[in-house]
């Protein structure tokens, strides 16, 4: 607080493209406030960039009238934004009691040995991250699981190969990923 | 009064109140975490239950939150019916799953609200197994210590430091199980009162840093009612010992002055005290420049010869050290020949506000009275740096808007969120008109800098609207451009319809027409303002004692100016200075000659000063934590701090010091003044300003219950063990015959008077949430009085004088800068700034300049700049700061290493040497 003036203040345009920039002013303009779209203006950070760093939420923090630690309260407080790298992909397996009594375990184990990935890891290809989810909704068409915005339903070993094939046969980095 | 029922019994409660805090006030102890009595409630912890019935009749009832009901005529509660005990005791228990089993290794047990909460609700057993939570703790800079493993997630860290005190750098993370307390990224605390986490989180996550990294439990810790010297608010403190070392300094309650907040500059300042570099014996100056350490009785000795009559004598008191210490000096030689210590300027305008405190029409406000203000004006005046407390109650007084739509809306004030959320970001307005931008900006409603000349033209200008008939405020208004017009004439028409407004200003610009201005627009509010408006008018002051020295001084006291003219004709053979670094109240060489001049130097002093290794014969003088003293504050508040522990080897307090010499020299009177309360007496009959001195505490003879009060808790241990090293005979315990307080675990602490209370603890509360047990009723006054008097009547119904210091039109010569002081909360106040967590914090000695001055001196910032004053060179770090007037630079006051500079004088930066700086660009 002291001296705030004499710091030199985060360049919020050096690090926010003008893409992103553009969507978050969008939104401001039907806001009451700026510090109103934070979580709208997180998610637009991270659909460009598939996470949000440090150094993004310090500018966006700046461009929204927030403090650092303000914005990271939002941030941190939402499972589904991502405050660590993640791959292309983040696959979502549910791990809530529906799915458990219809055998997620087992599935879990499977994507873990196929893909070479632990929970909250990264394939060493940077295509996929593995996350447990806590419920996706779909209880009567349990075990379910998300890869990035689809939901995928009465899963079992085959039908996870099935996807992750056809996934991989039309991997395009432009599809999900960084929109430049 | 509404009458409830707990558990059948009848209680009168105060209306309004919600049913935790009625319950505390009556003396059950209902358990709780995130309530707060200054805070309020929010219901977070679900700790307070308890089962609220509908009538008579109703055997079942249903659980209620305590913190979160209000109370009501007739309504029945039960502590132990149904399953309330059960829920409060699942409560903990959950709260416990996580919590780790460090109590032995955690810088809070002993004092752990946690700890008293369950054994309070019975929760002995661990049933649960599995693995805990475990977090990264950051480093949160050199005063707090981080352990977030301890959490209970009660929130009542963020509420104050976000809601209360106004922080940005603190945030709740994550969520559920795995919610996280700390900042964006490791880094100290920006919130000047960051400090106050380690009382307020109920648990071991924030931690005295100094004291945790030199441990001792509260319990062992000998304690005593002391007061704040690191600015002139006198906030109450409890200052802790162990070993001879002051452990650490706790907020003590005084409902009229710091409430349950400290800032940090007084929180950890206080370790100067443990200097290592402080002399423990009188030291002789050799012809070799050094001192060798003598015995007192010697040194008294040497004192004598030097004092004799005849020979040709002068002292020197200070603002920093007590009535009593500075009374006696006067008395040993005479007024004639005493001068208070401050700088001639300065002196002046402390003299200025204590006139107009004592025969002005508008009252002074506690600082607690400060947070009732609907609209307030702060002029010159950078509050956080010079008064830091008090901006801390500034940021509760913008509040009032959401406190008054709240009571339309019949909200209770306790119900912390409702009332945040409804008010949003609404605040009362604050008008600062400053030097440069402070740190109390976020808060206001509107913000202008300005040189001191035109801060007090404006606040002229400001009189003038509210009241046309306040002399020579004619055409004050046409001076300024449009904007600034509109500025004024919105400042002036907030205030005029404020039923309670307050304007706050000090020594801070070091000019006397802003300090005039500042009290023409209160007392033009009180006749012109709103119909029965409560007009206020508070001024921030430099030193624990500036205004305590000021109404002492007589007609014939002489300045710090005069005694160099004196010692300049060689007038002054023995000059004897009392806790008084000359070097910060004049530039070097005006003291260099003085000293030069002076055959015998003796400085009395319980820091190394640059005076004090001058001086011919050094006495080591004891500091607030060592000795008793009065000093008066900046709202004309006598208070007395007791000393926590007595100083080592032949440190002394300075009065005794006198006293001693002033009975050597069988000067008359002095065999009267043997007792601390004698010279205090004396002091009170001597100066009617200083009447009622005697009256801020007790007097030593006073008795609780027949008893002394202790300062050591009756669990105090290892007295013998202590010091076994040396020996395994325990010596006698101090005898205290100056104070009613002893060096003992035996006596009572209960319900003696507020000013005598040394620490808090209760039977099943050892945390200092039993304060409640000491207080009237839960958050209200000391139910042994508020301590400390009012020496200056807050109702004088004098007039202000109708003379007006006329400012004239600030204009930098050509190429020359006018000098702003700049304050620093921590490093600008002298004692403070010995503290090795504060040094810590504290920056080198800067000057600001705007971007566009800097840019035409080939500055940037980081550079550094030599200012060439009074045949001094003083290099300063440059810092570009936008909100610096044109034509001036602000300068830090008193930073370790700067040299004292005029204030209000232009200097021609333009032909100052410019330092290489450190990537080689010499300019």
């Amino acid at each position: 607080m002291m001296n705030s003036k004499t710091d030199n203040p985060l360049q919020a345009t050096s690090v926010l493209t003008p893409a992103e920039l553009a969507e978050i002013d969008k939104e401001i303009s039907h806001a009451p406030y700026r510090a109103a779209v934070a979580i709208d203006a997180l998610k637009i950070v991270q659909k460009h960039h598939r996470w949000v760093s440090d150094e993004s939420l310090n500018a966006l923090a700046d461009y929204l009238g927030m403090s650092p630690a303000e914005l990271d309260g939002i941030a941190t407080f939402y499972n589904l934004i991502y405050r660590r790298p993640v791959g292309e992909e983040v696959i979502s397996l549910c791990d809530s009691v529906t799915c458990w009594i219809m055998g997620y375990n087992k599935l879990q184990q499977h994507i873990i040995k196929r893909l070479d990935v632990g929970l909250g890891e990264t394939t060493d290809d940077d295509r996929y991250t593995f996350l447990p989810a806590p419920c996706l909704g779909a209880c009567d068409r349990a075990p379910v699981m998300m890869v990035g915005n689809e939901l995928h339903q009465n899963l079992d070993e085959a039908k996870i190969d099935q996807i992750l094939k056809v996934k991989s046969s039309t991997s395009d980095v432009n599809n999900n990923g960084r929109q430049e | 009064m509404p009458t409830i029922y707990i558990d059948d019994e009848a209680y009168q409660v105060p209306e309004g109140d919600n049913v935790l805090q009625a319950c505390l006030s009556a003396g059950i102890d209902l358990p709780y975490f995130c309530w707060h009595p200054e805070m309020g409630s929010v219901g977070a912890c679900r700790q307070c239950a308890l089962v609220q019935y509908r009538d008579a009749e109703d055997t079942r009832g249903r659980i209620v939150m305590g913190c979160m009901t209000p109370v009501a005529d007739g309504a029945r509660f039960s502590m132990s019916g149904g399953s309330a005990g059960e829920f409060r005791e699942n409560v903990i228990e959950s709260l416990m799953l996580n919590h780790p089993h460090d109590c032995p290794v955690c810088g809070e047990g002993g004092e752990c609200h946690l700890q008293d909460m369950t054994v309070m609700v019975g929760h002995r057993n661990r049933r649960y197994r599995g693995k805990k939570n475990t977090h990264r703790n950051q480093d949160l800079g050199p005063l707090i210590n981080h352990e977030m493993n301890r959490c209970i997630t009660c929130y009542r860290c963020t509420r104050f430091y976000n809601d209360y005190a106004g922080g940005k750098d603190l945030s709740a993370q994550a969520s559920h199980d795995h919610t996280y307390f700390g900042r964006q990224e490791d880094g100290t605390l920006e919130s000047e009162f960051a400090g106050n986490l380690v009382e307020v989180c109920p648990t071991g996550v924030f931690t005295d840093k100094p004291l945790v990294n030199e441990y001792t439990r509260k319990w062992d810790m000998q304690s005593a009612p002391s007061v704040c010297v690191g600015c002139a608010l006198g906030c109450n403190t409890l200052p802790g010992e162990r070993y001879g070392k002051l452990k650490r300094i706790h907020n003590r309650f005084n409902d009229e002055v710091n409430g349950y907040f400290l800032c940090d500059r007084g929180r950890y300042g206080g370790s100067f005290v443990n200097d290592e570099q402080r002399a423990l014996f009188p030291g002789l100056r050799q012809s070799n420049s050094t001192y060798n350490a003598i015995e007192s009785i010697k040194a008294i000795q040497t004192l004598v010869d030097w004092c004799v009559p005849g020979n040709k004598l002068a002292a020197i008191g200070s603002p920093r050290t007590s009535l009593e210490s500075n009374y006696l000096l006067q008395r040993l030689v005479g007024e004639e020949n005493f001068s208070n210590g401050i700088a001639v300027h300065e002196a002046a305008l402390i003299e200025q506000i204590s006139g107009i405190l004592q025969n002005g029409s508008v009252a002074t406000p506690s600082m607690r009275k400060t947070e009732s203000a609907d609209v307030v004006l702060v002029l010159g005046e950078d509050v956080t740096n010079t008064a830091p407390r008090l901006a801390l109650a500034l940021r509760q007084s913008v509040r009032n808007l959401a406190k008054e739509m709240a009571s339309d809306m019949k909200i209770p004030l306790w119900q912390d969120e409702a009332v945040r959320v409804l008010a949003q970001d609404q605040l009362s307005p604050m008008y600062i008109v400053a030097m440069s931008d402070t740190p109390l900006d976020d808060i206001a409603a509107q913000t202008l800098t300005l040189c001191p000349n035109d801060i007090a033209r404006m606040g002229l200008a400001i009189a003038a609207q509210i009241d046309s008939s306040v002399p020579g405020t004619e055409g004050m208004l046409e001076g300024f451009d449009t904007e600034t017009q509109k500025l004024i004439t919105q400042i002036s028409d907030s205030l005029k319809g404020a039923k309670s407004p307050l304007v706050v200003s000090g020594t801070g610009s070091q000019n006397a027409a802003v300090i005039e201005a500042a009290s023409l627009i209160a007392s033009a509010l009180q006749t012109n303002g709103a119909d029965g408006n409560d007009s206020m008018l508070s001024y921030c002051l430099p030193e624990a004692n500036s205004l305590g020295v000021t109404l002492m001084r007589n007609e014939a006291q002489i300045s710090l100016d005069d005694i160099c003219q004196r010692a300049a004709e060689g007038n002054i053979e023995t000059l004897i200075v009392a806790e008084n670094d000359l070097y910060r109240r004049a530039a070097k060489e005006q003291i260099d000659t003085l000293l030069s001049k002076v055959k015998n130097l003796v400085v009395l002093d319980a820091i190394g000063t640059p005076t004090l290794s001058q001086s011919a014969l050094a006495l080591p003088a004891a500091t607030f934590a060592e000795t008793e003293g009065t000093l008066v504050s900046s709202e004309g508040r006598a208070q007395r701090h007791y000393p926590a522990f007595l100083p080592a080897e032949q440190r002394d307090s300075t009065w005794h010091w006198i006293t001693q010499l002033g009975q050597a020299l069988a000067l008359p009177g002095f065999d009267e003044l043997d007792h601390f309360d004698q010279i205090t007496a004396a002091c009170a009959a001597e100066f009617p300003a200083l009447q009622q001195i005697c009256e801020a505490s007790p007097l030593a003879d006073f008795r609780n219950k027949g008893l002394k009060i202790p300062r050591q808790t009756h669990r105090y241990s290892g007295r013998t063990a202590m010091r076994a090293d040396i020996s395994v005979h325990e010596p006698k315990q101090p005898q205290d015959d100056d104070t009613p307080l002893s060096f003992s675990m035996e006596g009572s602490n209960g319900s003696q008077p507020g000013a005598l209370l040394p620490f808090v603890w209760s039977p099943g509360w050892n945390s200092n949430q039993s304060l409640h047990k000491f207080q009237s009723e839960a958050g209200g006054a000391l139910a042994g009085g508020t301590a400390g008097v009012r020496v200056l009547d807050p109702a004088n119904t004098g007039s202000t004088s109708k003379k007006t210091n006329l400012p004239v039109e600030s204009k930098a010569k050509k190429d020359q800068w006018q000098l702003l002081p700049l304050y620093r909360i921590f490093g600008s106040e002298e004692l403070s700034a010995h503290s090795p967590a504060i040094q810590e914090l504290t920056k080198k000695p800067f000057i600001q300049l705007t971007p566009e001055d800097a840019t035409k001196l080939k500055l940037s910032a980081g550079d550094g700049l030599t200012v060439n004053i009074a045949n001094q060179d003083c290099v300063l770090e440059v810092q570009v700061n936008t909100t610096i007037p044109r034509g001036c630079a602000g300068y830090s006051v008193g930073l370790p290493g700067a040299c004292w500079l005029p204030p209000a004088t232009s200097v021609n930066l333009g032909k100052a040497e410019i330092r290489a700086n450190s990537r080689g660009d010499d300019v």
